[in-house]
């Protein structure tokens, strides 16, 4: 689960971390409320889930009242497009923030190295912009260590770390125990990737950490109840609300065929076949292991939510999952919300031949069975083609 | 032969009495794993249709020779469960259990290496050796005994290229399915090097997924270590890019742990990568028989 970034600050505070002093704001009253509150001038920053929120004008600096209502009147509601296109991202809340004086920006992260299996911290004197570039161009200027992963990271380790990096002996101290203080985060918090950019020294000398990206490892959210309430504010979309509500896998895509499948490696090469098929796929749905015909009812309902949709696919291997359950809930789906539109079905696995024959039985002329994967892929495609034809 | 687990297996089944513990458990027998013991603490002296059942996996090294450990309980108590049978003395540990964190999973990973002991998954469907034993959910019927290794990522994506190899009328040393989580006990290069020293295995199907950079490594791996034919599978080529959190994770894999850059690192050493399952499984035939 990806944190905004005041969720992050709130959970660095928590750890003893220095964050400027500020406040959540969902609407331009509460912003100007805030404000003046705090005292000017303050920084307004959109709470999305995506980086260059900057550069999209989604932070600004209010110098007074004014400002500060118009600015949050801007920011509210604006639709922010990612560095790589991604999004939109709608902005429903702010946060606004002291503003801070900015002597220097450095850049700090903890990430969970997969290769390695440890985290790993990395630093930089260079922060405040593109760090990939700076690790390309300038290698040097990101110093990297791995941290052991029975005993954390010491004070001496992270002090090596710092004189290392080249950051000034005046500040080292802070920055040091910064470091220890974020590993401390990704280990007690289950924090997979913390990254902090830029980490700032203000006009007192003072280290603070004025950005936050957080990701927490959502196996672990159980034992983080004041962190598994946080809205996410991603699934806005609503086949994807729909489907978080029902504890399905769904990932909305932008074509016109649905896909079902069972075990995300299945699914995921199942949505390769139906591009290479010439399709397009609406969706990534795993049905998941064991699947019960009230999950597959459950699963169709999402997917046909969907207007895009013209036609379905159900790529079943069935392991644990019997075929004869997914039958079931197909039958008992199309009685249910009344489905016309075509269904390609390819059963392989366990009680494969009982479900073929519950479908046989029940003489729904909408329903195509492929005995491949590769011919229920192409099938699919020709299916979905002719119903955009017809409307 | 075949890998890791066989004839000589003796499996001792943390959380055999839940229910589907001994669902499985109960499977892995019929097929004819020699299932020795189940674990659950304070169940001590019961039985799971005529498995003992004891305290601790160590009891049960000592009472029952247990020498492989399967953890099929619930994903909290997991970690410790794993962290449990490394200590017992039995030499290998096969971790099922889907959802548990990855800070648990760190230290019990670099433990399990300081005492020696293999640890597969967690998150994974198991290890099938066709003919010889079964330990864990795969379904075993749809392999046979064969000259191809298979190691994969995914459950059913390898259930569905075990099949199209049978229907080709070949069949499996050995299916290790090594899980998809961050951090797994055991990753390609390790079963790859088991399968070079196998002299039953003469050709193994790599199946991988994105995100991470196993597959990557692997390929470097591949390269240098291993002498037999190697033919491989990516998914997840129309995934969406996920959203990025930071540039970090870009970072450090040197990566982008997209299908194709796996794909093209894995082509570039000579691996050829099937298009869909299907192909993957034409290709290991075809390579197999032109061997």
């Amino acid at each position: 689960m990806d944190l905004l970034e005041y969720q992050g600050k709130e959970l660095f505070a928590r750890h003893g971390l220095p964050v400027p002093e500020g406040s959540h704001a969902a609407t331009v009253e509460e912003a100007v409320a805030a404000s003046e509150t705090l005292g000017y001038p303050v920084a307004i920053k959109a709470q999305v889930l995506i980086g260059g929120r900057g550069k999209a004008g989604g932070i600004k600096i209010a110098a007074d009242r004014t400002e500060a209502h118009e600015h949050a009147g801007q920011i509210i509601g604006m639709d922010i497009i990612g560095p790589h296109g991604e999004g939109p991202f709608r902005v429903h809340e702010l946060w606004v923030e002291i503003g801070s004086e900015i002597e220097s920006e450095y850049y700090a992260s903890v990430i969970l190295d997969r290769s390695e299996k440890k985290l790993l911290v990395m630093l930089s004197r260079m922060g405040g912009m593109d760090v990939e570039a700076i690790a390309e161009s300038d290698p040097e200027a990101l110093v990297r260590q791995h941290v052991d992963p029975i005993e954390g990271l010491d004070i001496s380790d992270a002090r090596d770390i710092v004189a290392r990096s080249g950051i000034p002996e005046k500040v080292a101290d802070q920055v040091a125990s910064i470091l220890v203080k974020l590993v401390e985060v990704a280990r007690k918090e289950d924090a997979t990737l913390i990254e902090v950019n830029p980490l700032i020294v203000n006009a007192n000398g003072e280290v603070i950490l004025l950005d936050s990206k957080v990701t927490i490892d959502g196996n672990a959210l159980y034992r983080h109840p004041e962190l598994s309430e946080l809205s996410d504010g991603v699934a806005e979309d609503p086949q994807e609300a729909m489907a978080k509500e029902r504890g399905l896998t769904y990932v909305k895509l932008e074509g016109d065929i649905g896909v079902l499948g069972n075990g995300a490696g299945l699914c995921m090469s199942t949505l390769d076949v139906v591009a290479q098929a010439g399709g397009s796929p609406a969706n990534f749905l795993d049905a998941g292991g064991g699947s019960q015909a009230d999950a597959i009812v459950d699963a169709l309902e999402v997917i046909t939510s969907d207007e895009k949709v013209r036609a379905i696919l159900f790529n079943i291997f069935g392991g644990i999952t019997r075929c004869d359950e997914v039958a079931k809930g197909i039958i008992e789906a199309t009685g249910r919300i009344g489905l016309t539109m075509p269904i390609v079905v390819r059963l392989d696995g366990t009680n494969s031949e009982e479900g073929l024959a519950l479908l046989d039985a029940a003489g729904m002329t909408n329903l195509h069975h492929e005995s491949t994967m590769l011919g229920a892929a192409k099938k699919v495609v020709e299916l979905a083609a002719a119903e955009t034809e017809k409307n | 032969m075949s890998i890791i687990i066989d004839d000589d297996t003796k499996l001792v089944i943390s959380g055999l009495t839940g229910r589907e513990g001994t669902f499985h458990g109960l499977r892995n027998r019929d097929y004819g794993t020699q299932v020795v013991a189940g674990v659950t603490p304070g169940k001590g002296g019961q039985d799971v249709e005529g498995i003992p059942v004891f305290d601790s996996i160590a009891d049960s090294v000592v009472e029952a020779n247990a020498n492989t450990s399967m953890i099929f309980v619930p994903a909290r108590f997991a970690a410790a469960s794993i962290n449990e049978a490394i200590e017992s003395g039995v030499d290998t540990v096969i971790a099922i259990t889907e959802g548990i964190p990855v800070m648990d999973m760190m230290p019990t990973y670099w433990k399990a290496r300081e005492k020696g002991v293999r640890l597969i998954g967690p998150n994974c469907p198991g290890i099938l050796s066709p003919g010889k034993a079964n330990v864990g959910i795969i379904p075993a019927q749809f392999f046979e005994p064969g000259r191809i290794g298979v190691v994969s990522k995914s459950g059913t994506l390898t259930y569905q290229i075990g099949n199209e190899l049978k229907q080709a009328g070949e069949g499996n040393s050995s299916i290790v399915g090594i899980g998809g989580d961050p951090i797994v006990g055991s990753d390609f290069i390790d079963i790859l090097t088991l399968y070079e020293n196998d002299p039953e295995t003469d050709l193994i199907v790599m199946v991988g997924e994105i995100g991470g950079d196993a597959e990557e490594r692997a390929a470097d791996f591949i390269s240098e270590n291993i002498s037999k034919p190697v033919v491989a599978y990516i998914a997840g080529f129309t995934a969406p890019p996920g959203k990025q959190m930071g540039h970090a994770g870009a970072i450090i894999s040197g990566s982008s742990g997209t299908a194709q850059a796996k794909k093209e690192a894995l082509e570039a050493k000579g691996v050829r990568v099937g298009k869909s399952p299907t192909e993957a499984a034409q290709i290991a035939v075809e390579t197999l028989r032109a061997l």
